[in-house]
C-alpha cells in the first residue's frame, strides 16, 4: 500500500496498489512549472514527458503519465484559474517512480464524488478528466482544504 | 516661457500661424521655449549638416557597441539622411516638437528604417535607441560652440530631447514590432503548415495532425477541412493523429467536435493512426469513441474509406481513380 500523506486531506482516493510495496524513496529530481497561459500546458506535457522517460517508463506508460498530466494541469488552468505543477522523479527499491503535484488557488471542488464520476463536467469537456486521471495513475490524491484551492497529487512507478 | 500664447512662435512660413490657431492641439506647445529652440536646432542643423553626421558617427564608432549591426557606408547613408529628416521635420510648423518623430512622415521613416536596417544587423533595441539619443549630445556640442547663453542652450537642449527621444523610442518600438510581427508570422505559417488537407483518392480527404490539438488548432483544421470537403464534394475525411503525442480528453472532445462537423456536410470521417499505447490510455481515461469510425493505420483508413465511397482500390502502381 502506498503511504498516504500525513496532513488532513478532505480526501483520499487511491486507485491500487503499486506493483511494489515499500516505503517511497528520496526524490532524486524535481522542477516546477507554472500553469498561466495555455501555451504552458504544452510545456507542462514536455516537462512530465521528459520526466518520464528519465525515469524508464515505458512508452504505454509515458503516455498515461503525460494525458494525466494534460488532464490536471488543464483543470488546474481552467477551473483553477492557472497554478503549479511539481514533477518529482522518485526512486525506491524495486523501481523509480514520477510523481505529479498540480496545485491551484481556484474554488476547490465542491462536489469531489461527482468530480470523480465519468461524465460529469462543469465546463464544456467530456467529463472524464479527473476520473481518467486517477485510472491512469497508480496513486491518486486529492485534497480541497475549506479555505479554497485544490490539490492533485498523482503517482505513477515504473514496473521494475 | 511656459504655455504663453500663439504669437510668441516664430514661423518660418508665416502662415502656419493660423493654422496652428484653428487646430488647437492640445499641449500645442505655444511655448516660447520650444519655437526659439526649435529655430536654432534647425539653423545649427543646416549649417553644419556634413560636421553633425560626421561628428554623430564617431560618437558612435567611439562607443562601438552602438554601431553594432552595421557598416561603415551604412553608417554614413543612415546620418546623413537622420539629419536631414530631422531638420525637415522641425520645419514642420503643423506638429509639436514632441510629436515630430512619431508623425512627420519622412522622420518616421528614417527611424524605422535605422531600426530595421540595425535590428537585422543583430543590434539589441537598446543600442538603436542609444544611437539614435547620441545625436543630442553631437548637436548639443554644435549648439555650444555658437553661443554661450544659458538659456539659449536650455532652449535648444529642451527641443532636442522632446523630438529624440520619443525617436529612440520609437526605434525601440519599432524593433519590437518586428519581431512581434515575425513571431505571430511564423506562427500563423506554423499553424497552417501543421495542418494540411490532401486528396488521398477521389472524393476522400486526409489530415494528418501533428503536435497537439488545442481549441485554436482545432478551429483551423475544421476551416480547411469543411472547406475542402465543399471544394472537392469529398464524401470522406480521415483524420490520422499518428503525429499526436497524447490523447486526453480536451484533444477527444476536440476531435469529437471536428467529426461532428464533417458529417453535418454528408461526409464521413474516419480517425487513424491510434498507437497501442495512445489507444489503451483512451479506454482507460474513460473516453467513447465507439461512435467513430477508427482505424490503426492510415493505409486501412483509406481502405475503408474506399469501401464507403464504392471506389475498388486498384492494383499498387495505378495512381488516381477511375
Amino acid at each position: 500500500m502506498a503511504t498516504m500523506p500525513d496532513e488532513p486531506s478532505v480526501r483520499l482516493a487511491s486507485r491500487q496498489a503499486p506493483p511494489f510495496a515499500g516505503p517511497p524513496g528520496p526524490v532524486t529530481s524535481r522542477s516546477e512549472h507554472p500553469v498561466r497561459v495555455e501555451e504552458d500546458l504544452m510545456e507542462a506535457r514536455h516537462a512530465v514527458r521528459a520526466a518520464a522517460l528519465a525515469v524508464d517508463l515505458g512508452l504505454v506508460d509515458q503516455t498515461r503519465v503525460v494525458t494525466a498530466a494534460s488532464e490536471l494541469v488543464r483543470n488546474a488552468y481552467i477551473h483553477g484559474g492557472g497554478g503549479v505543477l511539481v514533477i518529482e522523479q522518485l526512486s525506491r527499491k524495486g523501481g523509480r517512480g514520477i510523481r505529479l503535484t498540480v496545485s491551484d488557488d481556484g474554488p476547490g471542488i465542491p462536489d469531489l464524488d461527482a468530480a470523480l464520476d465519468d461524465g460529469f463536467s462543469t465546463g464544456a469537456g467530456l467529463g472524464h478528466g479527473l476520473g481518467g486521471a486517477r485510472r491512469l495513475m497508480h496513486e491518486f490524491d486529492v485534497e480541497c482544504p475549506p479555505g479554497g484551492g485544490t490539490t492533485v497529487r498523482v503517482t505513477r512507478w515504473a514496473p521494475g | 516661457m511656459g504655455f504663453s500664447h500663439v504669437d510668441d512662435i516664430q514661423d518660418a512660413s508665416g502662415e502656419g500661424r493660423e493654422r496652428r490657431c484653428d487646430r488647437g492641439t492640445r499641449g500645442f506647445d505655444v511655448s516660447a521655449i520650444e519655437s526659439a529652440g526649435r529655430a536654432r536646432v534647425a539653423r545649427a542643423l543646416r549649417d553644419h549638416e556634413a560636421e553633425i553626421a560626421e561628428n554623430w558617427i564617431n560618437l558612435q564608432v567611439e562607443q562601438d557597441v552602438l554601431v553594432a549591426g552595421i557598416g561603415e557606408g551604412e553608417l554614413r547613408g543612415e546620418a546623413d539622411q537622420l539629419v536631414a529628416s530631422l531638420r525637415g521635420a522641425l520645419a514642420d510648423e503643423e506638429l509639436p516638437t514632441a510629436r515630430l518623430a512619431s508623425e512627420h512622415a519622412e522622420l518616421r521613416r528614417t527611424l524605422a528604417e535605422l531600426s530595421l536596417r540595425r535590428a537585422r544587423g543583430g543590434a539589441t533595441p537598446a543600442a538603436i535607441s542609444l544611437a539614435v539619443l547620441a545625436l543630442k549630445d553631437v548637436v548639443l556640442e554644435i549648439l555650444r560652440r555658437s553661443t554661450r547663453d544659458a538659456t539659449e542652450l536650455f532652449e535648444a537642449a529642451v527641443v532636442l530631447n522632446r523630438v529624440l527621444d520619443a525617436g529612440g523610442i520609437l526605434a525601440f518600438d519599432q524593433y519590437v514590432a518586428t519581431r512581434e510581427e515575425i513571431i505571430s508570422r511564423q506562427s500563423r505559417q506554423l499553424m497552417e503548415l501543421s495542418t494540411p488537407v490532401v486528396r488521398l483518392w477521389r472524393h476522400v480527404l486526409a489530415v494528418p495532425l501533428i503536435g497537439t490539438l488545442d481549441t485554436s488548432r482545432t478551429q483551423v483544421v475544421m476551416e480547411s477541412l469543411l472547406q475542402s470537403i465543399k471544394d472537392d464534394e469529398a464524401q470522406v475525411a480521415i483524420i490520422d493523429i499518428t503525429g499526436v503525442a497524447a490523447v486526453d480528453t480536451s484533444v477527444a472532445h476536440h476531435l469529437m467536435q471536428t467529426v461532428a462537423a464533417v458529417r453535418l456536410m454528408g461526409a464521413d470521417c474516419v480517425i487513424s493512426g491510434i498507437r497501442p499505447p495512445i489507444a489503451q490510455t483512451i479506454a482507460q481515461l474513460g473516453v467513447d469513441l465507439s461512435a467513430i469510425l477508427t482505424r490503426a493505420t492510415l493505409a486501412d483508413a483509406l481502405a475503408a474509406a474506399l469501401r464507403i465511397t464504392g471506389d475498388a482500390p486498384l492494383p499498387a502502381g495505378v495512381g488516381g481513380g477511375s
